[in-house]
């Protein structure tokens, strides 16, 4: 089985890369549906895991939902909010979403030595993600400790249980994904951009994408709500 | 450069990982609709009886465009795949979240008010 994938990595590489493409044109012109089904190909099970994680968001939605006007006494979200604030992470956050797109382009590219993949451009757009999706985390780290610092911690009502339980999960989920790049910025660095790194760099973008996906709903429902 | 040529090369650019200028776009539309829905609630433009359903809309509507120009879902085939295991994730979020909503709202309504049982003792 993982020498399957591993042939698929390198077949996927090659399919990238190559110079000199055996079928000339012809299959130029295919060349982008051709690497598109290939990638999916190799990211099936990533994506398999992504639609699951997006069951524990679900659950913690709905586990919002239901615990959300029962506030017992302790102030409401309206009370403790700042829409500005949040607005601010949101940029953070969707802005790290197009710079790890345009990482992402430099796989295409050619490097100065006429290899497959410009490194230097993948890893200056990444540690700029990294710094944005920092940012993110550290501005969410200041909210939780301003409201704990206010005493509306998560034992002080069901409804601010729910709101830690759910912003605190996608904040850990970030704070993975930071981890992440720091080590694939450092694989690059050993590897160079060969099959296997591509391969991490190609989910890795996908969970980024994703935790940006799930942000959307996160300000929606748990902060834009409470203003209405 | 002539015309096929333009094509060959948008299409070689346009790789398994999307063209520049389709994550511009995906970006762009982002931010006007994250600022769209922030505006609105802000400063109180939305009449209250639609107001959760327009900032929903809005959503969605971002939710898709990220899904098709950052995670690439669509018809085509390399993204068919992924596209239908995402369409039955949703189907299962959906039953989970109307589901618990429906169940507890219910539960709330026909639960016996609590404060009221030492009074009509």
């Amino acid at each position: 089985m993982s020498t399957t994938l591993k042939l698929r990595a390198d077949a996927a590489t090659t399919a990238e890369g190559a110079v000199i493409h055996p079928h000339g044109t012809h299959a130029d012109h295919d060349h982008g549906h051709h690497d598109e089904e290939v990638q999916s190909r190799l990211t099936l099970g990533f994506w398999l895991y992504l639609m699951s994680d997006c069951l524990i968001f679900a659950v913690l939605f709905a586990t919002f939902g239901v615990l959300v006007n029962n506030t017992a006494g302790a102030p409401s979200g309206r009370e403790l909010f700042d829409l500005r604030f949040v607005l601010g992470e949101t940029m953070l956050l969707l802005t790290s979403s197009l710079t790890f797109g345009v990482a992402m382009l430099g796989l295409d590219k050619r490097g100065k030595s006429g290899q497959p993949g410009d490194a230097r451009h993948v890893v200056r757009w990444l540690v700029l993600t990294f710094a944005l999706g920092a940012a993110f985390v550290g501005m969410e780290i200041y909210e939780f400790r301003e409201l704990l610092h206010e005493g509306a911690g998560p034992h002080r009502s069901a409804y601010l249980s729910a709101f830690f339980m759910l912003v605190g999960t996608h904040g850990l989920h970030v704070t993975a994904g930071l981890l992440w790049l720091t080590v694939m910025v450092h694989q690059i660095q050993v590897f160079g951009l060969d099959g296997t790194v591509r391969r991490k760099l190609a989910c890795l973008s996908l969970f980024w994408h994703f935790l940006d996906l799930v942000w959307i709903c996160v300000f929606t429902i748990v902060y834009l709500r409470e203003f209405l | 450069m002539s015309t096929t040529g333009t094509h060959a090369s948008e299409h070689a650019a346009h790789g398994s990982h999307g063209s520049l200028r389709s994550h511009l776009v995906g970006y762009a539309l982002s931010v006007v609709l994250t600022l769209v829905s922030f505006g609105a609630v802000m400063g109180k433009l939305l009449p209250p009886s639609a107001a959760l359903a327009i900032i929903v809309a809005l959503c969605v509507a971002q939710l898709i465009v990220q899904l098709v120009f950052f995670l690439h879902l669509g018809p085509r085939k390399g993204q068919r795949g992924n596209s239908a295991i995402f369409a039955c994730t949703v189907f299962l979020i959906a039953i989970v979240v109307s589901g618990s909503l429906w169940v507890m709202h219910n539960a709330t309504l026909n639960m016996m008010p609590m404060q009221s049982i030492p009074a009509a003792r």
